[in-house]
């Protein structure tokens, strides 16, 4: 999916709400959970050893070191072979892994923080504030994002700090959206009540009650999140319209082997199994944590 | 009904207002002047002037937003700065090309996801339900960009299987057979993406829907499974379908820029594309305005559709 759609998914209560009717709340087998995380572990392995260690991967991202194109699992220790300038497959992927986690690392955080902020207040003031807020999440929310990215990316030079505040900036109304719905839920139980009459402000009901209260709905929305950010900025670099070469980024790898496709497979299609397997173990983690935080009661 | 109508039409004003102004402000975001491209060498600062002053940029941004506003309501969204061409005829031309490319695409992912729909609601839980429903979260995580490479490497590659064309396109009112060669690739790395969202929403409503009480009766009257779920479970279980399927199209419009200029077709999309890498600014913007003004009035007139056949939505 080429589109950003960080909108929480609507459609998914009543799946949830249908499937546990059945009586049958069908059970991936939790070996695809484990393998979901032992990939994360591994990207995020990669990206935090081209940010700090850089020297332990075999050859530089930047410097060609033999043949091109070689295929993968042909020779060790570059067992995932060389690109069309014969730079390392592996070291470049690893770096490719520290752009995308940057990215949607930062963009999350940001979109949690801001978003989220602006979710609480406006589900405490509700009346004016709530409308304020609103008017500015619908509006962001009500067109193509890529879009908005592209059309930026007309003007400015693009840079990993501008793609990350242009994402994080998209994030923010999905993270608002969610955060009030839920919000709201939890307003209206006793606990808040009890909590008002004891005379507690806004500040410590926002940060004390409903903060905490939110945080499980928001922590797996996040996660697919994640997802759709590193499809988003994969898809900026397959463009060409995310972070300028030689450093490298998925996205941007798939891009330069793509007129390889008949010839040697591969060049493409390795960076596109790392790309696939990130968005999909950061799917099966979010759906993990959504079973197991069941968002109903937030009537989203 | 008529409060409703204009609740929403209210509601784009400001969203509109965004899209436009934002759009207008991008020249003042450009390192230099963005007519500078245009000079050849040896042209004099004088030229540049001139230049600014006839494509408006000398002005200040009110003034600019004013008049584009201005002349947008008329239909003329300006020049381009590389052809020099009016940007509505270039987006005239396109956005069929992107339509016909979004329809097919939409008609691509319904054919395939209603069955597989109906089917996995029907086998809940069983063994069908877990594979497509294995196969149909794969597939959520595949993007466009990684979907295109695996079609084209499979059916359009003299080494797999040379069913179609890799690029190119033919105007569908030129060759129509030809047209359908052309886009059906495209078509469906577009509808790839959407058939697993699809097939689970229309399950998810159609579990609801069998639990009914008509089905009951419907079953106990002897008719064969699959009529039950055809004439009297689909219909009551697609509704939301329908409303996703019209956003969908909105988004699909907005979301070829990858497929297009991978395969390319001269749709909005491949339009777009090119202006961004030729600093083009009044293509981007035209394009930008058209493609989130079509998104938001057809998300609107799903609104409006829905609250039609749905009284309780009107409530809300």
């Amino acid at each position: 999916m080429s589109t950003l759609e960080t909108a929480p998914a609507v459609g998914e209560t009543p799946a949830t709400a249908a499937a546990a009717k059945s009586g049958k709340a069908r059970k991936r087998p939790s070996f695809l959970l484990w393998f979901a995380i032992a990939w994360m572990a591994l990207v995020l392995l990669g990206a935090l050893l081209s940010l700090v260690a850089s020297d332990v991967f075999p050859h530089g991202y930047d410097k060609a070191f033999g043949e091109a194109k070689q295929a993968p699992f042909s020779s060790w220790p570059e067992f995932l072979g060389t690109d069309g300038l014969g730079r390392s497959h592996l070291t470049r992927l690893a770096f490719g892994a520290r752009v995308s986690m940057i990215v949607a690392l930062v963009s999350v955080v940001v979109g949690v923080l801001v978003g989220g902020l602006l979710g609480l207040v406006a589900a405490y003031f509700r009346g004016v504030t709530e409308m304020v807020i609103d008017l500015f999440s619908d509006a962001l929310l009500a067109f193509p994002p890529l879009i908005l990215l592209l059309a930026l990316s007309s003007v400015y030079e693009p840079s990993q700090t501008s793609i990350t505040a242009g994402l994080a900036v998209l994030t923010i109304p999905g993270f608002t959206r969610l955060t009030k719905a839920s919000a709201i839920a939890q307003s209206n139980r006793e606990y808040v009540t009890v909590a008002k009459a004891m005379g507690a402000g806004p500040g410590r009901i926002i940060f004390k009650e409903l903060l905490p209260n939110t945080f499980p709905a928001v922590m797996s929305y996040s996660v697919i999140v994640m997802a759709v950010l590193i499809v988003a900025e994969g898809s900026l670099s397959f463009l060409g319209l995310s972070i300028p070469p030689p450093m490298p980024s998925w996205g941007g790898m798939i891009n330069s082997a793509k007129d390889d496709l008949s010839l040697y497979p591969s060049q493409v299609f390795v960076p596109c199994a790392v790309l696939f397997l990130t968005v999909f173990s950061l799917n099966v983690i979010g759906d993990r944590l959504r079973a197991k935080f069941d968002v109903r009661d937030t009537k989203l | 009904m008529l409060r409703l109508l204009g609740r929403k039409l209210l509601a784009l004003i400001p969203v509109l207002f965004l899209v436009t102004f934002a759009t207008t402000a991008l020249p003042d975001l450009v390192d230099g002047s963005p007519v500078a491209q245009m000079l050849g060498p040896g042209s004099t600062p004088q030229d540049l002037k001139d230049l600014e002053h006839e494509f408006g940029y000398d002005k200040s941004l009110p003034v600019r937003y004013v008049t584009w506003v201005g002349n947008a309501l008329t239909g003329d969204l300006g020049e381009s700065l590389k052809t020099r061409t009016s940007v509505m005829d270039g987006i005239a031309e396109r956005f069929p090309v992107t339509l016909e490319l979004a329809v097919f695409a939409l008609l691509m992912a319904l054919i395939v996801a209603v069955p597989l729909g109906v089917w996995t609601a029907a086998k809940a839980g069983g063994r069908v339900d877990r594979v497509i429903g294995g196969v149909s979260s794969g597939l959520l995580s595949i993007p466009t960009f990684v979907s295109v490479f695996i079609l084209v490497y499979f059916f359009a590659n003299p080494k797999m299987m040379l069913a179609f064309k890799p690029t190119g396109w033919e105007y569908i009112s030129v060759d129509f057979a030809k047209n359908i060669e052309f886009a059906f690739l495209p078509a469906l790395a577009l509808a790839l993406a959407e058939i697993p969202q699809f097939q689970r929403l229309l399950r998810s409503d159609m579990l609801a829907t069998l639990q009914e009480d008509f089905i009951l009766t419907a079953r106990s009257k002897g008719l064969s499974t699959p009529y039950v779920l055809f004439r009297h479970a689909l219909r009551p279980s697609s509704f939301s379908l329908l409303t996703v399927s019209g956003l969908t199209l909105g988004r699909l419009i907005g979301g070829t820029v990858i497929v297009e200029s991978y395969f390319a077709i001269p749709g909005l999309g491949q339009g777009m594309y090119q202006a961004i890498n030729g600093k083009d600014i009044p293509v981007v913007q035209g394009t930008v305005v058209v493609i989130a003004l079509i998104y938001v009035l057809l998300n609107t007139l799903v609104d409006i559709g829905y609250s039609l056949i749905d009284p309780r939505v009107r409530a809300r």
